[in-house]
């Protein structure tokens, strides 16, 4: 049995293991090891026969993707790396999302997850060389079959060529290729030899997507599989004290009431019926007495107060840089003091959330578009009570997640599986409503921060005091990640965005308050940077202003030099916006915002005005460096919904509050993310070039949007606007 | 319990549901056409939008016994009709789909803007198609889809 080596850090070992198909194709496995601490398990690991390719006899490619597709792109790009190094036919290859398994496990975070804009990152090395070894061995396959050196061979598109013109395509090698020993070391390819990285590639499931045909979770259809709802107390953590479901079990169709615990705490009742619309019948009919003695009634207008409270001082302390005294030496007339409020936001990927198992006493299967694999799995083995190895989980195409289906309490695996505990022998669909969905918590915490800036005589700022309130999921979470997030008492992810902020600040202190509160939270698309980077962004093109400076031309001087991606990007943007910033017609203002978020820069400058008492965004311009851009179409994509999302926070009806305890919030009527007229009317989209390794891009685009028309805005109107959502002009 | 008669992508289904059943969970729980997707259920997001008489209309809103014979179309049957086929390939040739969760319902609104006017303004493309929800933000993305597919369709 292998061991995990304990180096820790980047390093890792790999080794790789072929077997023959049934089909008589060609099987790679490469497994990835790294160490135990950041893996989170120190069990040995157990690798089941896996495989990442699989090429048939017809020529077929088909590629396993270790991440779940939740419209990110990451079903296209990892097989365009691989395809890259394979020299495959792109047209032959097709991608499968990989199940739970020790062998798909993302090679530096030790699980499988979607999270921190990690995918293309991590993977990009794992699946250039899964590529190029499958490719070593058809080529070493071909030569002995001609009796000649492998270096005499070539191939392209899913053909080896040899001397003497011979040649054979991948489809005819492939059964002799599988039995051949995986080559240890393989020479990636140069930048110049790369045909498929770098190219604007549209989506393999693109057509699936708009013809019906692509099934996400809620449209599995299982024999015999039943639909459960779970009635939830109003407030997070109430519980059951007694039920009547003598109306809800009249329904027909109905075929089981029964209390469940639920993971945050407190207990609900699931309705288990034939369908959707039965069962929804049923749980309106439920009379419960829900016992909520004791339980904190959390309330927004009192939290504010309380917030803005403690955001009078000083808290625990994330950095202290230079002179911590130097703010109070500077006049008021040369300091700016400002107070930001953010609200709780909810997710709401547009398929609401679901989860099917099915148990059968020794074993039990699991369908679902979790972010969470490796996490979820085993907390769902762990209810069921079964060893992990009896618990098969198929990985599923998710309509949108933005961190909702990766809970760190893996709240939505382990309620399903209490569900289908009951229930031996029958798959169990457990949905949440869009109401459950809106209501059900898991939300990005509502925030205040408290900014103190002292302005030097250049116009820089020459003192910054900034103080956070807000919750943290990660401090005291007990999880795996715990240690490398929250160090000395502070989370990263709550001071992200202002901790690591990219300019040059030689007075800096930042502390933070992580109180608890009643409600439970959960990362968002671009975490701690959608408010970090609204007050960082909005405060330096406040000084721009005082300074009478171009907001590029301010930041590109108060840019620290290492921020060398950042700087290339907003020169970037300086080029690719000046046509249009030199020609705005009135009563149209730029708004320009920037940042270094998941290793790589983004600029964004937007052209708005303001129509109907709301944002008009006509153009948003994005520049950025990623590293080498795998697929430039995807990446594109990311900026319009990295920049739409990130307008969630900014739109009117996009704050989830709580009154005396209970969200007032319901659905789409009083809960509305960006419509098309909130979104940017065109979006244009630049990058760096760049031969450096890939870094994140789901997320990059996030929290650069709503500074920049929060800019614009105060362009505008002269106002600054620190309230979020901006609910008026 | 009852029973009804439906005429679904020109075919003739029968359904046995309670009354009250929207014709959403009709299409997805009774007859397994799960292109239809539920997102909201109060006619909110768009998502479950499919067209009644040629008329785009939310499906999570209308009880199967208010139906009658309308004739129904949803994502499955839609390519059958050549702007519908259009509108197709211009999303896929413009790469507008993310998770494509919403796409269904963002196409079958677009097929019927463009049945009834094939050749919108951007501020008819932008008052058509502003009522169905995207979380993904493709709606860039979409505003170019129907121009491509308003000059494939003419």
């Amino acid at each position: 049995m292998r061991r995990f080596d304990n180096t820790g850090g980047m390093s890792r070992r790999s080794f790789l293991r072929s077997s023959t198909a049934a089909a008589g194709g060609l099987l790679v496995a490469l497994y990835v090891e790294r160490s135990a601490v950041a893996a989170g398990t120190a069990a040995a690991p157990a690798f089941p026969p896996s495989a990442f390719v699989t090429i048939g006899a017809d020529g077929r490619i088909v590629i396993m993707v270790n991440r779940i597709e939740v419209g990110q792109g990451i079903h296209t790009s990892l097989p365009m790396i691989l395809a890259d190094e394979l020299d495959a036919d792109w047209a032959a290859v097709t991608a499968e999302i990989a199940p739970v398994a020790d062998v798909y496990k993302d090679p530096i975070l030790g699980m499988q997850m979607v999270a921190g804009s990690t995918a293309t990152a991590n993977s990009y090395r794992q699946y250039r060389e899964l590529g190029a070894k499958t490719r070593a061995m058809l080529v070493a396959t071909a030569a002995e079959r001609w009796r000649v050196g492998a270096d005499r061979c070539r191939t392209e598109n899913s053909v080896v060529y040899g001397p003497s013109g011979r040649s054979a395509r991948y489809g005819e090698l492939a059964a002799d290729a599988a039995r051949r020993p995986i080559p240890e070391k393989v020479r990636l390819k140069e930048p110049g030899e790369l045909r498929i990285i770098g190219k604007r590639v549209r989506r393999l499931d693109g057509r699936a997507k708009v013809d019906g045909s692509q099934k996400f979770g809620l449209d599995l259809d299982l024999p015999g599989m039943k639909t459960a709802l779970v009635a939830r107390p109003p407030l997070f953590g109430g519980g059951v004290k007694s039920f009547d479901d003598k109306a809800a079990r009249a329904v027909a169709g109905v075929r089981d009431i029964f209390q469940v615990p639920l993971t945050y705490g407190g207990s609900g009742v699931v309705v288990v019926a034939d369908g959707f619309w039965p069962a929804k019948q049923a749980r309106d009919r439920l009379k419960i007495e829900w016992d909520l003695a004791g339980v904190e009634r959390a309330d927004t207008a009192a939290l504010l107060a309380s917030y803005k409270d403690k955001a009078r001082r000083t808290a625990t302390v994330a950095a202290a840089i230079g002179d911590a005294g130097a703010i109070d030496k500077l006049g008021a007339d040369r300091t700016i003091v400002a107070e930001y409020e953010f609200p709780y936001l909810a997710h709401a990927p547009m398929e609401p959330l679901n989860t099917i198992i099915r148990y059968d006493r020794d074993r039990a299967e699991v369908w679902m578009a979790s972010m969470s694999g490796t996490a979820d799995h085993l907390a769902i083995a762990q209810v069921l009570g079964l060893p992990p190895a009896k618990v098969t989980c198929h990985l599923l195409f998710g309509g949108g997640g933005f961190g909702r289906r990766g809970p760190l309490d893996c709240h939505l695996a382990r309620e399903a599986a209490a569900v289908a505990k009951q229930l031996p022998g029958t798959a169990v669909k457990l949905v949440w409503t869009r109401e459950d969905d809106i209501r059900g918590g898991y939300y990005r915490p509502m925030f205040v921060h408290r900014v103190q800036v002292g302005i030097g005589a250049d116009g820089k700022p020459a003192a910054w005091k900034h103080v956070i309130v807000g919750q943290s999921f990660m401090k005291d979470s007990g999880l795996p990640f715990e240690p490398y997030l929250v160090k000395d008492g502070i989370d990263h992810l709550v001071v992200e965005g202002t901790v690591n902020h990219p300019y040059t600040i030689p007075n800096f202190h930042l502390s933070a308050d992580h109180t608890k509160v009643n409600v439970p939270v959960l990362s968002w698309r671009s975490i701690g940077h959608t408010h970090n980077s609204f007050v960082v962004e909005t405060m330096i093109d406040e000084l721009a202003a005082r300074a009478k400076v171009d907001p590029i031309e301010y930041r590109l001087r108060l840019l620290r030099p290492e921020e060398k991606r950042l700087i290339s990007s907003m020169k970037l943007l300086r080029d690719k916006t000046a046509a249009w910033r030199s020609s705005l017609p009135v009563g149209r203002a730029l708004g320009v915002a920037c940042g270094t978020y998941y290793g790589s820069g983004i600029a964004c400058a937007v052209d708005v005005s303001i129509e109907n008492g709301r944002p008009r965004i006509h153009r948003a311009t994005a520049a950025l460096d990623c590293g080498v851009a795998v697929n430039p179409m995807t990446i594109e994509a990311q900026v319009h919904s990295g920049f739409v999302f990130g307008l969630s926070q900014l739109v009117a009806g996009g704050a989830i509050t709580l009154a005396d305890g209970v969200v007032e919030q319901r659905n789409f009527d009083r809960f509305t993310p960006p419509y098309m007229a909130d979104a940017p009317v065109e979006i244009d989209v630049h990058l760096v070039p760049s031969t450096e390794a890939p870094t994140g891009m789901g997320e990059t685009p996030v929290p650069v949007i709503s500074p920049a028309v929060a800019n614009a805005l105060a362009a505008l109107t002269g106002k600054r606007y620190r309230t979020l959502p901006i609910t008026k002009l | 319990m009852k029973d009804f008669q439906l005429e679904v992508n020109g075919e003739r289904r029968t359904v046995t549901v309670d009354p009250s059943t929207p014709l959403l969970w009709v299409l997805r729980d009774g007859l397994k056409m799960t292109g239809t997707k539920y997102g909201c259920g109060i006619g909110a997001c768009g998502a479950c939008t499919v067209h009644l008489d040629g008329v785009a209309t939310r499906s999570c809103l209308v009880p199967v016994s208010l139906v009658g014979a309308r004739r129904v179309v949803t994502i499955e049957g839609i390519a059958r009709d050549a702007v519908g086929a259009a509108v197709q390939d211009a999303w896929v040739e413009t790469d507008v789909v993310q998770c494509g969760y919403c796409q269904s319902g963002q196409i079958m609104t677009a097929v019927a803007l463009l049945k009834s006017k094939p050749d919108p303004s951007d501020g008819e493309v932008e008052q058509s198609m502003g009522g169905t929800l995207c979380r993904c933000g493709t709606y860039a993305r979409i505003r170019v889809a129907v121009r491509r597919a308003s000059s494939r369709a003419k």
